[in-house]
């Protein structure tokens, strides 16, 4: 009975995890727009952290928001989501990869 | 007139049942179409990193983004993300007066962000930076507008999901719908994450 009680949380989400969710992600949003307007960091440095911290504020919304899981239910959308994230990866990285290269070759 | 009554009653309680399984398949079709949804962002996003560069001799990134403006937009979407998490728990509990309470907070929290997105594109063309000047501002405004479509799509969908908590009650059905918008909604969010990366504050660097 308890089982089922915490695994019903786990899918629905309660108001303990979507405080937890909430709370840091605040934290996540704050430290990369204080890293890019207080200019104290060198371009290198700001551009690593404002993307390490996108990337963990993105998973920190799909387990706490979206309640994404490897339960027996919610593995179909885990799953899928993992294709599509392989899918815009491939995407993007290819597309940039490609016009860029096209770009430098073109300067020549 | 009993039995009669009996047999309502477990008729009911079938279609009860059979609206919880379809419920259930309605919400993983409508995360497929979400993936599918990834795409298109994604899609814009590599057209936005392709051509963000090439401003046409007019503004960059830097010239027009207030990150303070954005960190305020961020926060009223992140406010209404935590508070349709709330109107779930509600309707989870059955509680109907919750779920309208925390979906209109939700709301005004969305239009805020609306908006706050249409008063800096009105200050953006107004002041000639608009979407035909460069490719930069294009795919800026391709890539931005089309998030603030799907959150103006989203609010829409949320007045009418309040209209039908009103009318009907908490329903299996209408609770199945506030499932799809949730995932919706929290979706737009992580998109958002990405935009303010990559757009706002890569391009105030």
């Amino acid at each position: 009975m308890s089982q089922a009680h915490s695994h019903d949380h786990a899918s629905h989400g309660s108001v303990k995890s979507y405080g937890i969710g909430f709370v840091l992600s605040v934290i996540l949003t704050v430290i990369p727009f204080w890293m890019v307007m207080s200019g104290n960091f060198s371009q290198h440095d700001t551009m690593l952290g404002i993307v390490g911290f996108a990337v963990v504020q993105v998973l920190v919304h799909l387990k706490y928001f979206l309640h994404l899981n490897f339960s027996e239910e919610g593995r179909l959308n885990t799953l899928s989501f993992l294709f599509t994230a392989m899918v815009i990866v491939l995407l993007i990285a290819l597309s940039v990869w490609i016009i860029f290269s096209a770009d430098a070759l073109m300067m020549r | 007139m009993a039995s009669h009554a009996t047999h309502m009653d477990s008729a009911h309680a079938h279609d009860e049942h059979e609206h919880h399984d379809s419920g259930q398949s309605t919400v993983l079709g409508f995360w497929l179409y979400l993936m599918t949804d990834c795409i298109l962002f994604a899609s814009a996003f590599a057209a936005y990193a392709v051509l963000f560069g090439n401003v046409n001799g007019g503004v960059a990134g830097k010239d027009i983004f207030e990150l303070k403006y954005v960190l305020v937009e961020t926060f009223a979407l992140l406010f209404s993300s935590i508070t349709y998490g709330f109107a779930m728990i509600s309707a989870h509990k059955g509680n109907k007066s919750g779920v309208l309470g925390w979906l209109v907070v939700t709301f005004l929290f969305g239009a805020a962000f609306i908006g706050m997105e249409l008063n800096e594109f009105h200050h953006l063309i107004a002041e000639g930076h608009g979407p035909q000047n460069s490719a930069f501002l294009s795919s800026f405004f391709a890539l931005v507008g089309m998030h603030g479509l799907h959150v103006t799509a989203g609010l829409v969908w949320m007045a009418v999901m309040m209209f039908e908590v009103v009318k009907t009650g908490l329903t299996s059905r209408s609770l199945t719908r506030l499932n799809c918008l949730s995932l919706f909604w929290h979706f737009l969010d992580i998109v958002w994450i990405c935009v303010f990366t990559v757009v706002y504050l890569k391009g105030a660097m």
